[in-house]
């Protein structure tokens, strides 16, 4: 797939009361803002606003869209990027839409007014988004094994059993950051780490945890 | 329509008698007994099949009636594609009939449905109430030489127009000339052809349609070949309905068209190009000549040929121009009790003005009959659906020629074909009309027989006939939800006429795109909701008065809730109707009836505080001089009326003699003598709308000022009365009044708003009007002892508020925003909520009426059930993966999502009974863990893979798309 196009009702005309097409289009900013700043040309995504009875716009700008992409080439063509590069590139933008529809929620869901659209993501604003994407990880000197983050991790990316340190798999973490909100404070065992990557957890075998109470006794 | 007709042709409790004529009617109202005349089709209903193939070989070609006779069809015939029944008839044209020969469709028709002895059918019905709606019928443009209807064959009539542009008329949807079948370059249209006058053969009301549709065929004109040059010639222009004035704005904004206010004559038809000249007259450019490629008259309307024999029928009278006579305070109550209309035998009317009538007519039958409701009625029953969820899918596609409509560009059997190679595809035929009953019934066989759990029909769209299928689906014991529809019809055949080849091919991408999703679907289930039996009606004026008397008459409990002390609404400022009705007298009528009614609870001084629940459902929290009182219903009403605009303009609120028409019909109806025995008064339209802050016109207005004026003239003859006006819009019959105002001496003065009137304060306390006459095109000033003006009708201060309470919305100008303009004009998008009155749109008092009923009317289809279905496809909710963010319940308007605190920490939690199915709170969640059932991403994602990923799913080499 070289582009894509999204064809949606006119603002203010959705058949819903919920003006989904508004919030749409706020998702289309973003998302050009961040295919121009991993390399892909923003021109493969297209968003256009038309109701049932405009024939007319449908044809005009689907055959325009279609003939952009074909003046583009198969995507990472015209970009200079070859096809493994795309690939990698997509899939670590891929792996943060959770982290990115939490980090820009307010923004995202907001219906704006027209004079608003110019400029509301910013590269600068895209750059930082994407570069301070944070890896969460337990600290395995104050993990208690209390299983509260385990349990609570709504992608199941924590592994850990009673007395045992528990680990984020960081392939599959989504970044909601719901382990450091919920990790008791007496133990503040998870650490959020921006702009660089999470130590790798201690092998397996080597995680068993002796809790301090135990410790004192047995010293 | 082809829904509504389908859903007729399907309801269990409505039989129709097509081709049937009604002879007599005997007795009295809750007992009539009804002789009709089933004339001979010389077809067997139960045998005939749709299949066209009769019509094939008949050898006998007549002018199609259904396309206005501009291309033929055959003696024996379908009368057009989507009739209900979709049966064949043979009229009086066929050769066996007339001379006994041929019987050809006899040999042809494989299920032997032809009978040319059928003979009449005599049948007699019992009935308790009659509704009469025989519609109107377009003006016969023959019978006004002067257009050259018939003698000029580039001359058509409106009607052949629409029948042109359409995909299923004479030229399959091109725009084409009957002399050369060339597309016209060059296109005119007259307005008001045998509507506005009270000449030899006209009509003298007006027919209300035309202005509209004329615009709507510029446009659709324009759609078709965006060159094309199209002059409108007009008198005034007269788009008083809802949204009307911005479509009339679109119309006129497209490069290529001229509005000119002119009168014209039909001159000479060219020799050789066989154009039509047109003469007309304009103050700019004095007498014009100008050439046209084809001219469309714009014909009114009237009532049916046969009206007088209809009246005689049924024992009604008929009125004014040969309707029904009507009761002004009930439009659908003819002169003999029993017999109601709705629709076109009321007058000249709109869609939405048609269907008003057609469901308040529905409720008065319900009030008349409502003692023995449901014991005719039946219900649909379905076999036991059967759980196929563990099996392997088993598909089947089922390919629809649509007559010729898909088949003439896309290769059916081929797609057939292409379709048994598909995955999971174990059955694959076509079929002519997937819709007809019998392709209906043989969906269901197939299913059974080869044991099909999922089905693909690939045909139209499905906003038309999802519900046809998904029902035939349940009739053989299958989940509805195991249905998919391809639609190469729209999509496809009906905008690749000329590329047959890739139509094919898109043909094939989208039905592979569909088997890929059916076979992912899954079985949903709709669920019963229990209906409390009281309505709740928001304002006491007309309006809500009218529907709370119908719906209580119906023995259903009614809460009235008024914002004022006294009942009545804006209809207390309003002393007598245009055709003569004592206002006040009605309004005290009905104001003791509802006081009088056992099961109608007033609330006085009241406001709404609160209101929650759904369909069925709802619990209303509402302060009134009775206390807070916590109200469960089961529909809502909303009649809230509308408020008039306070005008800065033209010196009002500044000068005592300035005043609006309401204040001006309070001051003539008290006899206020510095203001009748005036000398000179002078009336100003459209003061506060039809301008940029208020993009529409307030409908009333112009009938209000020549009521006044009217009332004026008879008390003090000798007074002078200018109107100053834009387009005077006295629709309908009120044209009549205003043919008598301009007879009585009202001087009219069309003004332009780029050069509005000026109002200056003079010397002695009078005014002074100076306004640019645009006939003349000269300054005229008046010195005025009064000044009325036409102020705007505005959406009542309420309207925003209450619409946030009950979750419905506002159209762009205020009003509250039915469900759909056309078809449903008293429904709220928001089930169980509905609407009547000026709230919904600036409207006459009987216009009200006839809503008020109507809304009456679509509150009992809910109420008359014990249960209303909610759909299936909802959203739902993965608790695990819900981080409780919220996102989802911010973004959802119909508040079917909630937080609630659980062991796990903050979770998202739906009702399903608001859910709308719109999807919207899954694009938001981060997580993933909210699906739209019937929606979900896999179910998308398949389809897309289908269609780029052809050669895993197909294993033809074709290059991806």
């Amino acid at each position: 797939m070289d582009g894509v196009f999204i064809g949606a009702c006119h603002l203010n005309e959705c058949n819903y009361i919920t003006h989904g097409n508004f919030l749409a289009k706020n998702m289309v900013l973003l998302v050009k803002k961040i295919m121009a700043h991993v390399g892909l040309n923003p021109d493969r995504l297209r968003m256009q606003f038309m109701s049932g009875a405009e024939a007319n716009v449908f044809v005009a700008s689907t055959n325009s869209f279609i003939k952009t992409i074909k003046d583009l080439g198969p995507i990472g063509n015209s970009e200079g990027l070859v096809d493994g590069e795309v690939r990698s590139k997509l899939a670590r933008v891929e792996k943060l839409v959770s982290y990115i529809k939490i980090a820009k929620k307010e923004k995202l869901n907001r219906r704006l007014n027209p004079e608003e659209y110019e400029g509301y993501f910013t590269e600068d604003e895209i750059a930082q988004l994407l570069n301070e994407a944070p890896a969460y990880y337990i600290e395995p000197d104050k993990c208690q094994a209390c299983m509260i983050c385990a349990r609570r991790c709504p992608v199941d990316a924590i592994t850990g059993a009673k007395r045992e340190v528990h680990v984020i798999d960081q392939d599959t973490c989504i970044k909601c950051g719901t382990c450091i909100d919920v990790c008791p404070t007496k133990f503040s065992a998870v650490t959020k780490m921006v702009g660089r990557p999470a130590p790798p957890p201690p092998p397996e075998g080597k995680r068993a945890i002796v809790k301090k109470s135990e410790e004192k006794e047995a010293a | 329509m082809a829904p509504k007709l389908v859903e007729v042709g399907r309801h269990p409790n409505i039989e129709v008698l097509s081709y049937t004529e009604v002879k007599r009617v005997e007795g009295e109202a809750g007992n009539f007994t009804v002789s009709l005349t089933r004339k001979p089709r010389y077809i067997r209903e139960d045998k005939c099949t749709g299949c066209n193939t009769c019509v094939e070989y008949c050898p006998v070609k007549v002018p199609d009636p259904y396309n206005q006779e501009i291309s033929e069809n055959k003696a024996v015939h379908i009368y057009f594609s989507q009739a209900v029944p979709l049966i064949a008839y043979i009229d009086e044209s066929c050769l066996y009939l007339k001379e006994k020969k041929c019987k050809i469709c006899e040999n042809v028709c494989k299920n032997k449905a032809i009978d040319l002895k059928q003979e009449a059918e005599k049948i007699e019905i019992k009935a308790g109430a009659i509704l009469l709606a025989q519609g109107i019928e377009p003006f016969d443009a023959r019978l006004k030489a002067e257009y050259r209807y018939g003698q000029y064959d580039n001359v058509v009539t409106s009607m052949d127009y629409e029948r042109i542009l359409c995909a299923t008329g004479p030229y399959g949807g091109d725009i084409l000339r009957k002399t050369d079948l060339k597309h016209p370059r060059k296109l005119a249209w007259i307005s008001c052809v045998g509507s506005r006058q009270a000449t030899d053969g006209g009509n003298s009301y007006c027919s209300g349609v035309c202005c509209t549709y004329a615009q709507k065929q510029v446009i659709l004109t324009k759609d078709h070949d965006a060159e094309a040059e199209c002059v409108v010639f007009h008198n005034d222009i007269r788009s008083f309905g809802k949204d009307f004035e911005r479509f009339y704005q679109r119309a006129e904004d497209l490069p290529g068209v001229r509005f000119i206010k002119s009168y014209v004559t039909i001159g000479k038809e060219m020799p050789g190009t066989r154009n039509i000249v047109i003469k007309y007259w304009t103050p700019e450019a004095g007498l014009v000549e100008e050439e046209f490629d084809m001219v469309v008259l714009c014909v009114g309307l009237t009532p049916p040929a046969d009206v007088k024999k209809i009246a005689d029928t049924y024992g009604i009278d008929l009125g004014d121009h040969e309707f029904a006579k009507l009761d002004p305070e009930n439009p659908m109550r003819t002169t003999r009790p029993g017999i109601f209309v709705s629709g076109g035998l009321q007058g000249p009317l709109d869609i939405p003005e048609s269907v008003f009538s057609a469901s308040g007519a529905g409720s008065q039958l319900g009030e008349l009959l409502n003692y023995r409701r449901g014991k005719l009625s039946t219900e649909r029953t379905y076999p036991e659906e059967k759980d196929v969820s563990e099996e392997e899918p088993r598909i089947g596609v089922f390919v629809c020629h649509c007559g010729a409509n898909i088949s003439r560009v896309v290769n059916v059997p081929d797609t057939v074909e292409y379709c048994k190679e598909l995955p999971y595809v174990v059955h694959s035929q076509e079929q002519l009309f997937s819709c007809a009953t019998n392709s209906a019934r043989e969906i269901t066989d197939t299913i059974q027989e080869k044991g099909l759990n999922r089905v693909v029909v690939a045909a139209c769209s499905p906003r038309t006939l999802e519900p046809l299928f998904r029902d035939t689906l349940r009739e053989a014991g299958i989940n509805q939800y195991y249905f998919e529809m391809a639609n190469i019809r729209e999509h496809d055949s009906w905008v690749h006429t000329k590329e047959m080849e890739d139509a094919l091919a898109k043909a094939k991408d989208i039905i592979r795109m569909s088997v890929a999703r059916v076979a992912r679907l899954e079985p949903l289930q709709e669920f019963d909701l229990p209906v409390n039996k009281a309505a709740l009606v928001v304002g006491g004026g007309v309006a809500g008065m009218t529907t709370a008397l119908s719906i209580a008459s119906q023995k259903h409990e009614v809460h009235l809730v008024e914002k004022e002390k006294d009942l009545g609404g804006t209809a207390r400022k309003v002393h007598s109707t245009l055709d003569g009705m004592d206002v006040q007298a009605f309004l005290q009528d009905l104001t003791r009836k509802i006081y009088a009614h056992p099961m109608i609870h007033v609330y006085h001084n009241a406001a709404i505080t609160q209101a929650d629940g759904y369909i069925g459902n709802f619990v209303t929290t509402v302060a009134s001089d009775r206390g807070e009182t916590t109200i469960a219903h089961g529909a809502a009403v909303l009649a809230i009326g509308a408020d008039v605009y306070t005008p800065t303009e033209y010196l009002y609120g500044r000068h005592e003699r300035v005043m609006t028409q309401l204040e001006l019909e309070a001051r003539i109806a008290e006899r206020d003598e510095t203001l009748i025995n005036g000398r000179n008064l002078v009336m100003i339209q459209c003061v506060g709308c039809r301008n940029e802050e208020r993009n529409y016109c307030s409908r009333v207005c112009c009938g209000e000022s020549v009521k006044n004026a009217l009332e004026l003239k008879k008390i003090n003859p000798k007074m002078n009365i200018y109107v100053l006006y834009r387009d005077i819009r006295t629709y309908g019959f009120n044209e009549d009044f205003y043919r008598e105002a301009r007879g009585k001496a009202v001087r009219f003065i069309r003004y332009v708003p780029e050069d509005p009137p000026a109002v200056e304060e003079t010397g002695e306390g009078s005014l002074r009007i100076t306004v640019t006459d645009q006939t003349l095109k000269q300054k005229v000033s008046i010195d005025a002892d009064a000044l009325s003006l036409a102020a705007a009708v505005i959406p009542s201060k309420a309207t925003r508020e209450i619409a946030g309470l009950f979750k419905v919305t506002l159209s762009p100008d205020g009003y509250f925003k039915e469900a759909h303009v056309k078809l449903r004009p008293v429904d709220f998008a928001t089930d169980g909520v509905y609407l009547c009155g000026m709230a919904h749109y600036p409207k006459f008092i009987p216009e009200t009426i006839n809503q008020a009923y109507g809304a009456a009317g679509r509150v009992l289809t809910l109420l008359s059930n014990d249960v209303v279905t909610a759909s299936g496809s909802v959203c739902e909710i993965n608790e695990k993966m819900c981080i409780g963010c919220g996102a989802c319940a911010e973004v959802c308007s119909y508040e079917a999502l909630n937080l609630k605190d659980t062991k796990g920490g903050q979770k998202a939690t739906i009702n399903p009974v608001l859910c709308k199915g719109d999807g919207l709170c899954n694009t938001v969640c981060p997580t993933g863990a909210i699906v739209l059932k019937h929606y979900t991403d896999e179910e998308i994602i398949s389809e897309i893979d289908a269609l780029t990923d052809v050669e895993q799913t197909d294993g033809k080499n074709r290059s991806a798309a």
